[in-house]
């Protein structure tokens, strides 16, 4: 599919979406969409979803517990790194 | 971590003190040991390919230019201890891997010429849904499980981008792809994200 849109319909946008987000869609193609997104509350919904979904998967939390011996062990290790060779 | 905390750690590791090493490890090692878990078979490898990386790291640190901040420039080092290791122990496929390189959307949720229909099954609203309801332990284990199930490229694509949050250069650069290509790994991932996410969330059968 061509970049270079000047109508979109909902099931390009959904394949568009992606690049709509990265920034790297022509700008007519842009525009396009945009007026598209007016019109069509079920792609602003489908837009709406994909950002909450990157807000999800970027909010998943680490195990932040490192355990007591590890820390140890590597700074054993460091420490036989004589600050003078740093 | 803002880069001017970072830069005075460096400083500090770079003097040999072991406070400031500490806190780097505590800092970075859980979200190490998530992205080492993508590469290979199971925890316990992932946490030795990270305790390998925090090896390294400690050997590398004369080295250490500056020219990436230290948590790329950590990671990187895990990307390819865990690439390699990765390589030599197989990962255990699991029976229902997503093939990931269909339509983002089911067709059938279209009408009108194919690949250029409007909305007949349009998605289910939960993007509005308040926090409590979507941000959840539940919600947060659904995509995980979701992410290992995806083919490695796209998961380590989404993997980097959107749980660790690097910026596209700096992904191709680690994956040695292109951006386009990554654009597409991304849109996958994300696509099939959205849809188990609106399946639990949207109430969708």
């Amino acid at each position: 599919m061509s970049l270079f849109r000047t109508t979109i319909i909902c099931q390009e946008w959904v394949e568009l979406v992606t690049d709509y987000l990265e920034g790297t869609l022509p700008r007519r193609t842009m525009r396009a969409i945009d007026r598209h997104l007016r019109g069509c509350p079920h792609c602003t919904e489908y837009l709406a979803q994909m950002r909450r979904t990157i807000e999800i998967t970027g909010s998943i939390p680490t195990d932040q517990d490192v355990p007591d011996e590890l820390i140890e062990r590597l700074l054993r290790a460091f420490g036989e790194q004589l600050p003078g060779e740093l | 971590m803002s880069p001017a905390r970072e830069n005075a750690l460096v400083d500090r590791l770079c003097a040999g003190d072991g406070a400031a090493f500490t806190e780097v490890v505590r800092a970075y090692n859980g979200s190490l040991v998530r992205l080492a878990s993508s590469f290979v078979p199971s925890r316990a490898v992932a946490e030795e390919v990270v305790q390998e990386t925090w090896m390294a790291v400690i050997k590398g640190l004369p080295r250490f230019e500056r020219r990436s901040t230290l948590k790329t420039w950590i990671t990187g080092i895990l990307v390819n201890i865990a690439k390699t290791r990765g390589a030599k122990e197989r990962r255990t496929v699991p029976l229902a891997t997503l093939a990931g390189d269909g339509p983002s959307v089911d067709p059938d949720r279209f009408s009108g010429p194919p690949g250029h229909g409007a909305w007949s099954d349009p998605p289910a609203h939960w993007s509005d849904l308040p926090a409590e309801a979507v941000v959840s332990a539940e919600t947060f284990a659904l995509v995980e499980e979701t992410v290992e199930l995806l083919p490695e490229n796209q998961r380590w694509v989404v993997m980097l981008r959107d749980v660790e949050g690097w910026s596209s250069p700096d992904v191709c650069d680690l994956l040695g792809i292109s951006e386009a290509n990554q654009r597409v790994l991304l849109h996958r991932a994300r696509s099939v994200l959205r849809g188990v996410l609106e399946q639990r969330l949207g109430g969708r059968a």
